[in-house]
């Protein structure tokens, strides 16, 4: 009796699992399959997105560019695209695809960076605020309300003001401006995981605050913290390109979507094909994870739909 | 609803006091000296430190930083917002002509994403799964999903396409009404691109919870026209959540006012601004903020009392 009792147990605890965590345990790839047949856009925004990383990895560190994408004359000035150039070139005779694709690296790396740090500190915070409770979640709450209060790109400004231009201060202001809709989001569930009874039962066997906000609480709102990783990405590389095309994001020396746009609407009244080689790249970019955030969410964590 | 009315507005100034205070933090407690960023700047990086200390003065960053932040909130009160480190003028003169510009780029494409987006919203609740409902749906996909300078720099492709680009620029609209009307309609139509699809997301929404209510049923089983039940019963409900969305969505048009004036080259705030953050003009921008962060709260102010005039349950909770 008590064996067949420990086998349900086993049996129902590893089904549990495989449904719970399509992903985690077992391999990868049959658990992209299911996610797949369940959310067929979703599954081709996460492919698309992971095809943009792979080609700015590569761009970066295999030199897999046709071209240098700083180097001036490589073809005659405003080319078209089709021809020995894919996608032409620009008014210095710049490579027009190896500068997308040098663009790429950079609203990669600045979104992802940018978002892995934000959106886990935002958790961190979160979490801990609701579990003290009191004055500090009270104090960390009005100063998020304020933070959120102000339209996001104007608080980025503020901070490249203060900052000046650079890559690493990019992420610096996007971390800024996606810190505080974390940490309210977290918050909000944590209060409620805080309730529970295993977080009651943690403590009364002794559990350090420390143990309980990382060991019980933590791994509670991780599905929360991937969806919005996700959902935050598209923002971020948004933001990042609406930077550079002011020019006050990363600086027009480097190859970026934004300042390639931004160098489209200055010759915009006689070439017109310019600023379509980035245009399509953001929004492809920008489309794919946002169905795939939307795809995420659905299936980890309904209570999210509508923010 | 005097009761509620004075909450509300009792809460108003602790709200401003704390935008000051963050602007200022932000602003000032981030490493870089606005002085040298000033001299290397403008003369290429040669300064003497009797040059650094001179500017220091002249900015007033040699004080001590709460006697700074006294200074200013002082000077704020008396609608005194400082000199402009870069035009060595105050503030407010740069500001003055541009308020205006950014206000009417702001309210027009308010006003056009709710006279397109609720009509829309309506539509497409009264018969879902029609052409015109998917038509909607995929308009509030895209519109979401695509950044305004993208909306912008299509709309001028597409202009020049046509040849009906505005004049550069910006008339007055009392001077040139056409004019003004031309060189702000296309403009205020990108920024207006997202809160469109936003706002017809939200009354859609709103509208299909609508009709499925109790009293709903009720005036069509008393034998009410469906322009009566739809309107007057249905729309006037779906009111507080369209109105909610459209205050928030005001203070995010700021936002995007710095790009489309950018793109549309129009004198405006939000490209003064970008020409301040080049210049670590830390006046201009401290001023700029703490502005747009008190229109943002006004609105969210009025959208409140509004909120409690139209729905009694909300003054009496």
């Amino acid at each position: 009796m008590q064996v067949f009792g420990n086998q349900n147990t086993a049996e129902v605890e590893l089904t549990v699992r495989q449904e719970a965590n399509p992903w985690g345990a077992g391999s990868i790839l049959s658990g992209f399959w299911s996610f797949a047949r369940r959310k067929p856009i979703g599954a081709t925004g996460a492919i698309v997105l992971f095809a943009v990383i792979a080609i700015g990895l590569l761009t970066r560190y295999a030199g897999i560019a046709p071209n240098d994408p700083d180097e001036v004359g490589v073809g005659a000035k405003f080319l078209g695209p089709g021809g020995n150039l894919f996608l032409g070139t620009d008014q210095l005779g710049r490579d027009t695809l190896s500068r997308l694709m040098f663009g790429a690296w950079i609203s990669m790396k600045v979104g992802l960076v940018s978002v892995l740090i934000g959106i886990t500190a935002g958790t961190l915070i979160g979490i801990s605020s609701a579990y003290a409770g009191g004055i500090a979640d009270l104090l960390v709450q009005r100063v998020v309300d304020a933070l959120m209060g102000f339209p996001p790109i104007i608080l980025a400004l503020g901070l490249m003001a203060a900052l000046g231009a650079s890559d690493r201060n990019v992420i610096i202001a996007l971390i800024a401006i996606l810190l505080p809709g974390a940490t309210r989001v977290v918050r909000s569930q944590a209060l409620s995981i805080k309730e529970l009874d295993y977080v009651l039962a943690a403590r009364a066997i002794g559990g350090t605050s420390t143990r309980i906000v990382l060991r019980h609480m933590l791994p509670n709102v991780m599905a929360t913290y991937i969806v919005l990783i996700t959902i935050s990405l598209g923002f971020a590389i948004v933001v990042e390109a609406a930077l550079s095309f002011l020019g006050v994001g990363i600086p027009p020396d480097v190859a970026t979507w934004g300042g390639m746009i931004q160098l489209g609407r200055k010759f915009i009244d006689t070439q017109a094909w310019l600023p379509i080689p980035p245009l399509i790249a953001i929004g492809v970019v920008v489309f794919s994870v946002n169905f795939l955030g939307d795809a995420l969410r659905d299936v980890l964590d309904p209570r999210l739909r509508g923010r | 609803m005097r009761e509620y009315a004075a909450k509300r507005i009792a809460l108003f100034f602790p709200t401003v006091l704390l935008i000051t205070i963050i602007v200022f933090v932000v602003m000032r407690l981030v490493p870089g000296d606005p002085a040298i960023a000033f001299l290397e700047g403008d003369s290429g990086g040669e300064y003497t430190q009797a040059d650094l200390e001179n500017l220091r003065a002249q900015f007033g960053t040699d004080k001590n930083l709460f006697i700074q932040y006294f200074d200013w909130v002082g000077g704020l009160l008396k609608g005194d917002f400082g000199d402009s480190f870069w035009f060595k003028a105050p503030v407010m003169g740069e500001l003055k002509e541009r308020i205006p510009v950014t206000i009417e780029l702001a309210v027009l494409s308010i006003i056009m994403a709710v006279v397109v987006a609720v009509p829309f919203g309506i539509l497409s609740a009264l018969k879902p799964d029609s052409w015109l409902d998917y038509a909607a749906r995929i308009f509030t996909l895209v519109g979401i999903g695509i950044p305004n300078f993208m909306v912008a720099v299509l709309i001028i492709l597409f202009l020049v396409r046509v040849g009906g680009l505005a004049p550069l620029g910006y008339e007055k609209p009392w001077d040139e009404p056409l004019t003004n009307l031309h060189q702000m309609v296309f403009p205020a139509l990108a920024l207006a691109f997202y809160e469109m699809a936003f706002i017809a997301r939200v009354t859609r929404s709103a509208m299909m919870e609508i009709l499925r209510e109790d009293y709903m049923r009720t005036a069509r089983s008393k034998g009410l026209a469906e322009q009566v039940v739809v309107f007057r019963h249905g729309l006037k409900n779906a009111v507080l959540p369209i109105l909610t969305i459209s205050g928030w969505q005001f203070g995010r048009l700021f936002g995007g006012t710095v790009v489309i004036e950018t793109i549309f080259l129009i004198p405006g705030m939000g490209r003064i601004l970008i020409e301040g953050v080049f210049h670590r003009d830390y006046p201009l921008i401290q001023a700029e903020i703490v502005i747009i962060g008190v229109v943002i709260v006004a609105v969210n102010l009025a959208v409140d009392l509004l909120y409690g005039l139209l729905d009694p349950r909300i003054r009496y909770a």
